[in-house]
């Protein structure tokens, strides 16, 4: 009890310090928390539309962005035969941009797709789906930023399209996306008689491995992946996270700084106090213990307030019309417990150098100081 | 010291020995030990006079581990005295220090500091509360346990310092001018508490003074100069 209160006395001793030190870290711990919870949500969209109603996906093998995956309509047209799958669905995926929006995400699909079927129609008729070449669908938000509405003609890319419906989903890629049907995209993007992946579903989940294997034999250039596998280790995915912790990270170590400018004071400080504590009896572990104690205090509160603001922070970018449907709140408590170990370990780090300082005070010398 | 204690002590413990203890600061410009040699038996007070920086806290600090020697051996309860090895078990267990200023943690109660040394032993709380309680007692601090030291006069504060010092019934006491900072009043107060704890609780005493009024009320009286020790006939 009393080690304790010794360790919130210091920080309590210097308020003013001590709560720019908390500060440093809350906002650290929610910058951190802010990026890889929209990175993390984006990841998860995109996941999203490539499983929709599918379990695994096929795509070019080696490719570093699906963007740049061809696969051959005889490849879709093959594995559709097989017995084992459901169905199969071929996705061609582009990008766009109109007057005001220098990214618009394209999806060349067939009237079949999951997409198409499984979506709820704001506007126009399903059935009314890939009957012409220049016909899309839109979803929500994009038809929202492209003022357009069912039956307009919208400039997309270079083309000028007619919008035969609009879709609403709660994926902000789709949401914000274009449809097309499959034949017109492929020309639109001059990727005749290819698609980006094959989307399948298949009659029974636990013939995933020899589907798997069969694509493995039979397409050399080709590779399926199960969802969970295909979100594990997609390059783009992995650059994505390492980019969102790596910049998290940073804000942290700016943290972890302040916390260790904060402790060092707090050494510096108390050099007095300390050798009292030694010609008590106080060992190294006990003084380093409670250095360590302090940075920890000072760690954790950065880190829950942190969490807070964070949290806050992601509703208030999820009501920013713009984000609508990009921004998911939803935070993994695994992600949680990381960003907190981390803010703790940041407060271990920063304390280090104090601690040792402590533990080398000699208290012969410190008790000589008035 | 007369016959009959000197002989007394032959018989006892002896808990401290110097033996031709150097030591010196400034990379040896001013060397304030100059071979140091003597015992002091289990259950003395022993008081060292001496002027200003004659070496009186040095020797002090020596015996408590807090300093080494550059040369000579300094051993307590037989043990000699290493700055890294048995330096915690000495000061937690064998001896307890209180200094001129009495070095108490501003924004602790009475009772916290006091409950200090404790907290390096692990005592438990019950154990610990009950030894408070019974130095509080004695050394009437008992209503002032919840003041912080700010709100305590500076008898009170080296009253504190001692019930501190004594908390994990160490069997030395190193007392560097326990009464220095007091008015005439309060230190004549402040060591009749001080003998009398050390009485009853069997601590042999060795206090480094100014004030030779109180070193001959201890024991043995101990004069310090040209970094040497010299026991006067009687005390």
């Amino acid at each position: 009890m009393i080690f304790l209160k010794l360790i919130v006395t210091n920080l309590r001793r210097h308020r003013i310090r001590s709560f720019i030190s908390v500060v440093g870290i809350t906002f650290s711990v929610a910058a951190m928390l802010t990026v890889v919870t929209i990175l993390q949500g984006a990841i998860g969209m995109f996941s999203g539309i490539l499983s929709s109603d599918s379990e695994i996906i096929v795509f070019e093998r080696n490719v570093s962005d699906l963007f740049f995956s061809n696969v051959p309509a005889a490849a879709v047209e093959e594995i559709s035969s097989w017995p084992m799958v459901s169905h199969a669905d071929p996705v061609l995926f582009g990008i766009v941009s109109s007057a005001d929006h220098p990214i618009i995400t394209c999806f060349g699909v067939t009237a079949s797709d999951a997409r198409i079927r499984k979506a709820t129609w704001i506007a126009g008729d399903r059935f009314a789906f890939a009957q012409h070449a220049d016909d899309v669908v839109l979803g929500e938000r994009a038809a929202e930023f492209l003022s357009a509405k069912l039956g307009d003609h919208v400039p997309i890319g270079h083309g000028v399209f007619h919008v035969i419906g609009i879709l609403k989903t709660a994926n902000g890629f789709e949401d914000g996306g274009v449809f097309m049907p499959l034949g017109a995209a492929q020309i639109f993007f001059h990727k005749e008689g290819t698609s980006s992946v094959i989307t399948i579903k298949l009659g029974n989940k636990d013939d995933a491995a020899s589907f798997k294997a069969l694509v493995k034999t039979k397409f050399a250039n080709l590779i399926a992946l199960e969802d969970a596998e295909f979100t594990r280790s997609y390059s783009q995915f992995r650059i994505l996270k390492a980019t969102a912790w790596a910049v998290g990270g940073c804000g942290l170590l700016m943290g972890g700084l302040g916390v260790a400018n904060t402790m060092i004071m707090s050494v510096f400080t108390r050099i007095r106090e300390i050798a009292i504590l030694r010609v008590c009896g106080f060992s190294n572990t006990q003084i380093a213990a409670m250095i360590f104690g302090e940075s920890a205090v000072v760690s954790l509160l950065g880190a829950m307030l942190g969490l807070v603001t964070g949290t806050c922070l992601l509703f208030a970018l999820k009501l920013v019309p713009a984000l609508h449907g990009y921004v998911d709140v939803t935070i993994q408590p695994l992600v949680m417990l990381i960003v907190i170990v981390l803010a703790l370990l940041t407060g271990i780090a920063g304390a280090l150098y104090p601690a040792i300082y402590a533990i080398r005070i000699r208290a012969v010398e410190a008790l000589r100081f008035e | 010291m007369n016959l009959s204690t000197a002989q007394a002590n032959n018989q006892k413990r002896i808990v401290l020995r110097a033996e031709d203890v150097w030591k010196s600061y400034d990379d040896g410009a001013i060397t304030v030990l100059q071979g140091v040699e003597f015992e002091i038996a289990e259950g003395e007070t022993v008081a060292i006079c001496g002027s200003s920086g004659c070496g009186k806290s040095t020797l002090l600090h020596l015996f408590g581990g807090l300093d080494a020697p550059d040369r000579g051996r300094v051993s307590v309860n037989g043990i000699e005295v290493n700055r890294h090895r048995n330096l915690l078990r000495l000061l937690r267990v064998e001896v307890g220090f209180v200094f001129q200023l009495h070095n108490l943690i501003p924004d602790l109660t009475l009772a916290e500091n006091c409950l200090i040394p404790t907290v390096a032993t692990g005592l438990d709380h019950r154990t610990a509360h009950a030894r408070l309680m019974q130095l509080a007692e004695r050394t009437g601090l008992t209503h002032r346990l919840d003041q912080r030291i700010q709100k305590l006069s500076g008898g009170e504060r080296q009253r504190t310092a001692l019930c501190r010092a004594l908390m994990n019934k160490p069997k030395i006491l190193l007392a560097d001018e326990p009464t220095g900072s007091l008015d005439e009043h309060s230190s004549g107060m402040v060591f009749d508490l001080l003998l009398d704890l050390v009485a009853t609780e069997g601590v042999t005493l060795v206090m480094a003074t100014h004030d030779r009024g109180l070193a001959m009320r201890c024991d043995r009286l101990l004069e310090m100069h040209d970094g040497r020790i010299h026991e006067p006939v009687s005390a």
